[in-house]
């Protein structure tokens, strides 16, 4: 048995920079804070490359099953000898795997800046907080309990945070981060009292204890009901509540387009491959709660990743902003994930959409990075964000175009590509589990192959734009990525996650089911050759298009006013009716009994300021009298 | 004696050779010289506190007198820490030029009363817990009088001897009661045969007076402030924080073995009076400007925070003590610390003084405004985990109410805090405190306080030791 001790360092190393960084960035040129988090983050991918090595290959397998292994622990607050908060790392294929998704992502990102971010204001403050934000996303997936994992969900939301309103000189950048930690703690109120419930029925904090299937955890809480759900149901509903703010599902999902403010790299990064699929990381990591003991909360989950794919993916036909597309897809691909789970079962074949969930989570973080890196390469190259800015590109960025493209087609699921095997496997399971939900996936998957190559052909095709200068390639710090990601696109798909990664730890074997592959891939090529001929070259149909359907194109257009009714509920609603009255209480009762008690306390305090004389045959007459009082009450009145 | 026992009673021994060294030096050295002998007793000190973290096995000397276990060794082990941090941060002060002649007895004195206390804590006698305590009591008067060209030293020299002649007065005939009806000043004879009977009832509360007046509960409290506003401002550090710490782990120690029969009668007691001392504690450190009785009211109210944990009577409970005293000395010292700085600088020790310190001073804000926040009890510093044990521990026992006012009495100390620390941020001064160049000790000693003060709070092993070593009943 090797011990998985060491796996502390995965996080502790990126906290050590950050402080490092953070203390010390300003004496020395801002270039080293950049090499330094680099370095910094490559030791910790190259541990977690290891880890997942001797976890996968080595000693993770215990007859056959894939065991939760605890590598490093101490117990930090000891309320009763059950509930106790700790702070360890757990390993168990979900959390390697994410190991080793969140270390190349941060890698490749941390080595894309070093050219993106080149000569910016605030670089070493930059390195800083992504190695911030490393560490605490490394945390909160190595969490061996769900206090840790809360601790962890927060401090991402405090570096997300500071990424996103990184250019807080531009009120919107500023704006936009408000706005997506607000919406995002929001929702981790919900994961909180979910949290207290769950700990308050089972009596535990502890992951391992959880999710036990044999354990006695995840038997209580089905007896009680309110409103017709067990208890354990609100409280995994509610816990789902924290991972859809997180995950940007509907209807939580207004920040993530606006967090588009931040630097590109921070959205591959945070709104694209680590973050965001926190939410689907937690559903997974309590799935075995979610699927044995609270179903219903599990078929909830299920409707709201197919309502939200489908929601993102309309709006994205219709943006103009590259990277609020990219945004909007990253929604629609991470509401399949959720869907994946939702239809999933627990246990060998039964786990197949657990299995390709989190198949789609590392294939998707993967080019997902990879488009937000390219779309940084373009923005980089003609200074817009702007798709009618741009036109003509391949000629100009020709290894983004080929990047590119590899993204695209993989996000259509073209095979032998990565996105077409996870994609796949997500489908099927839908299939045989909820047709509803399958025909939403699949018509989704249309549109997605539609929209992402609206976008291509309009970046890097049609007109030529007249640029300013003639735009140029990216760096090759910025291209080693982007190539980099398009290997890891083109063969992830080839990674046998039915051995690796599945509910229960079991191996299963599943083919390739062909009467649901071929007509999904037929519908991506369909999209893409919609896009093909509307796009290639600048044509009218488009605007007829738009102007027949017109309630829809403009519904889609502005997001279908979403962003409106929250603000028309929190302005008009919530604060003209419950927060004035409120605050009127507050000001005038609150504080005035506040104030009295303040008052009291001084009046007391003045009055009795006497006692202290100064006068020592004083001290001991009171002395003494204390003693006789003490005893006559002791002796005569309480009669001990 | 053989080798082993000498062993058993190491800590004590290795004491009073520091005390007899430092004693000949002094007697060795050139008058002109005598300043070598601050960082001889600080090394031999500081080798001392090493020592005491060698493993060593536990044992009873003297037919049960004395009772060595792991338990008291860690107890003994947190005070040595407290001393050399008090020593630490000594070293500015006695160099000055009017106590050139008396650094050594500084040493010897302190020295001496450490020796009483883990004697005290070790006890397993009433007599020899007795000796302890006046061992640890009547050269802390002298300390107080260290200054003693000072009027107000002089003054509360004489009255700490008066007041505690008197207490000890009342605990012996406490224990003369307890030794008359039991028959035994062993702990575990007496715990055996202890009832309920109003002479053992009346027995106890002596015994519960002695101990209040060294912990300074209400309304055995009143000499506190004048001492600690007269000895010099190193003593009253060292008394608030390490007499004080030491007294509580005896009083917990034998509350728990000894009195355990009338736990009921002492839970009660002890609520009545964490009332009285937390309420009157925070009353009067409201009104105070000086800062030495400032602190000196602050721990007081402290103090009666510090009887939520003991009187929960399990593991919880004593851990929680432990653990709490063991902050307090951190969150104590670093404040006491800052404040002996600017006063052994300036002679400035009252709280106008501060308005606009920021400015002047950033750093030593800084370790003030931490070391407060700890001892109001706020996250992340450690002081909030302390109070947040202690709390646990009484709610532990069911006593809500209590803990809800210990709750607003720590959000009235929270006030006061925070009228210093808004003194030194906010308020402006067209006089402030000028730019003080802390010496190498100074810097050391803030710096230890400020790292305990952020490391306990999140050091869980130190926690679970002593949580491994407490015990319950």
């Amino acid at each position: 048995m090797i011990d998985f001790g060491y796996t502390i360092w995965i996080p502790l190393i990126p906290i050590l920079m950050f402080l490092f960084i953070g203390l010390t960035g300003h004496k020395y040129k801002p270039v080293i804070s950049g090499y330094l988090g680099t370095l910094g983050l490559l030791t910790s991918a190259a541990l977690s490359y290891y880890t997942a090595y001797q976890y996968f290959f080595n000693v993770g397998k215990v007859a056959g099953v894939y065991e939760k292994i605890i590598g490093f622990n101490v117990t930090w607050l000891r309320f009763t000898d059950t509930l106790h908060i700790d702070l360890g790392t757990l390993l168990d294929p979900i959390s390697v795997m994410m190991l080793v998704v969140i270390t190349t992502i941060s890698l490749m990102v941390h080595i894309y800046s070093l050219g993106y971010m080149k000569g910016e204001k605030g670089f070493a403050r930059f390195y800083a907080v992504l190695s911030l934000f490393s560490f605490s996303m490394l945390g909160l997936v190595l969490a061996t309990n769900i206090f840790q994992m809360y601790i962890f969900w927060e401090l991402v939301g405090v570096s997300s945070y500071l990424l996103i309103s990184f250019y807080y000189e531009k009120p919107s950048a500023v704006a936009a981060g408000k706005k997506a930690f607000i919406v995002t703690r929001f929702a981790d109120l919900g994961f909180l009292i979910g949290i207290l419930m769950l700990s308050f029925i089972t009596g535990t904090f502890d992951f391992k204890t959880l999710t036990d299937p044999n354990g006695a955890a995840i038997m209580q809480g089905g007896s009680a009901a309110f409103l017709g759900l067990s208890v354990m149901t609100w409280a995994l509903l509610l816990i789902f509540i924290g991972g859809a703010g997180k995950s940007a599902m509907f209807p939580l999902h207004i920040w993530l387009p606006d967090a588009m403010e931040g630097p590109t790299p921070v959205s591959a990064l945070i709104h694209a491959a680590t973050m965001v699929v926190a939410g689907v990381y937690l559903v997974a990591r309590l799935f075995t709660i979610f699927a044995l003991s609270a179903p219903v909360a599990l078929e909830i989950v299920g409707y709201v990743g197919g309502i939200t794919s489908l929601f993102a993916a309309v709006i994205a036909c219709t943006q103009n902003d590259i990277k609020r597309v990219l945004a909007f897809s990253t929604m629609s691909q991470i509401g399949y994930m959720m869907l994946a789970l939702g239809v999933s079962g627990y246990g060998g074949e039964e786990g197949l959409g657990y299995m390709a969930s989190m198949f789609h989570l590392f294939t998707h973080a993967m080019f997902k990075a990879l488009l937000f890196l390219g779309a940084g390469a373009i923005i980089h190259a003609v200074h817009s964000n702007n798709m009618t800015d741009m036109g003509g590109l391949r000629k100009y960025l020709p290894w983004t175009n080929i990047t590119f493209l590899i993204a695209c087609l993989t996000i259509a699921g073209v095979p032998p590509l990565s996105g077409f095997w996870s994609k796949d496997e997500i489908l099927v399971a839908a299939f045989e589990h909820n047709k509803f939900l399958f025909a939403i996936e699949f018509l989704v998957a249309g549109l997605t192959a539609f929209y992402m190559f609206r976008l291509y052909f309009n970046v890097f095709w049609g007109k030529d734009r007249h640029y300013h200068h003639a735009p140029h390639e990216a760096p090759p710090v910025m291209l080693f990525p982007l190539v980099f990601l398009a290997i890891a696109s083109i063969f992830s798909g080839f990674i046998p996650f039915t051995s690796l990664v599945t509910s229960d730890g079991e191996a299963f074997h599943v083919g390739t089911e062909w009467i649901v592959a071929i007509p999904s891939v037929l519908i991506g090529l369909i999209g893409i050759a919609i896009a093909w001929i509307f796009y290639k070259k600048e044509t009218a149909i488009p605007d007829k298009l738009a102007s027949s359907f017109k309630l829809l194109y403009k519904g889609s257009l502005n997001k279908f006013y979403i962003d409106e009714i929250y603000l028309f509920v929190t302005k008009k609603i919530i604060f003209a009716l419950i927060s004035k009255p409120i605050a009127w209480f507050d000001r005038h009762v609150i504080d005035g009994f506040m104030n009295s008690i303040a008052f009291v306390t001084n009046f007391a305090s003045e009055k009795i300021k006497g006692m202290q004389s100064g006068q020592l045959q004083q001290y001991a007459y009171v002395f003494v009298s204390g003693v006789v009082i003490l005893a006559f009450v002791f002796i005569y009145l309480l009669k001990f | 004696m053989r080798l082993e026992n000498f062993l058993i009673m190491r800590q004590e021994l290795l004491l009073t050779l520091v005390a007899l060294i430092v004693l000949i030096a002094d007697l060795a050295i050139k008058d002109d010289k005598k300043r070598i002998v601050i960082p001889i007793s600080i090394v031999l000190f500081f080798l001392v506190t090493v020592a005491g973290f060698i493993p060593a096995s536990e044992g009873i000397l003297f037919g049960g007198m004395y009772k060595s276990t792991a338990l008291t060794i860690l107890m003994k082990n947190i005070l040595n820490v407290g001393v050399l941090i008090v020593f630490i941060q000594s070293v500015t002060w006695l160099k000055r030029d009017d106590l050139q002649n008396k650094i050594s007895e500084y040493f010897i004195l302190i020295v001496s009363t450490l020796i009483g206390m883990n004697f005290m804590i070790s006890s397993g006698d009433f007599l020899m817990f007795y000796l302890g305590l006046e061992t640890a009591t009547i050269p802390i008067a002298a300390l107080a009088a260290y200054e003693k060209f000072k009027a107000k030293s002089a003054e509360a020299g004489i009255k700490l001897i008066l007041s505690s002649a008197l207490s000890s007065g009342i605990l012996l005939y406490g224990l003369s009661m307890i030794y008359g009806t039991t028959g035994s000043i062993y702990f575990a004879d007496v715990a055996a045969s202890f009832g309920n009977t109003p002479l053992h009832v009346l027995a106890f509360i002596f015994f519960f007076a002695g101990m209040a007046f060294k912990i300074s509960l209400v309304p055995f409290h009143l000499w506190t402030a004048d001492v600690y506003e007269g000895a010099p401002i190193n003593v009253t550090s060292y008394l608030s924080v390490i007499s004080k710490g030491a007294a509580v782990f005896i009083f917990t120690i034998i509350l728990y073995t000894v009195f355990s029969q009338i736990a009921y009668l002492w839970r009660e007691l002890l609520v009545i009076i964490s009332l009285l001392t937390m309420t009157v504690g925070n009353l009067f450190a409201i009104r105070q400007q000086n800062l030495k009785r400032f602190l000196a009211f602050s721990s007081i109210a402290q103090a009666g925070f510090i009887l939520l944990g003991i009187l929960d009577g399990s593991v919880l409970g004593m851990t929680s003590t432990v653990y709490f005293v063991m902050i307090y000395i951190f969150s104590n010292l670093g404040a006491f610390g800052v404040v002996a700085a600017v006063s052994n600088m300036t002679n400035k020790e009252n709280m106008d003084d501060y308005n606009g310190f920021y400015r002047t001073n950033p750093k030593l804000s800084l370790v003030m405004m931490l070391s407060l926040f700890s001892l109001a009890g706020i996250p992340p510093v450690a002081g909030f985990f302390g109070k947040f044990f202690l709390f646990t521990a009484a709610a532990h026992q069911g006593y809500y109410m209590l803990v809800l006012v210990a709750v607003l009495n720590a959000t009235i100390s929270l006030y006061y805090y925070l009228l210093l620390i808004k003194a030194m941020f906010i308020n402006t001064s067209d006089n402030p405190i000028a730019r003080i160049n802390s010496d190498f000790s100074t810097k050391l000693g803030l710096i230890i306080c400020v790292v305990g003060i952020f490391v306990i709070g999140f050091a869980s092993p130190l926690y679970e030791l002593i949580r491994s070593l407490s015990f319950g009943f």
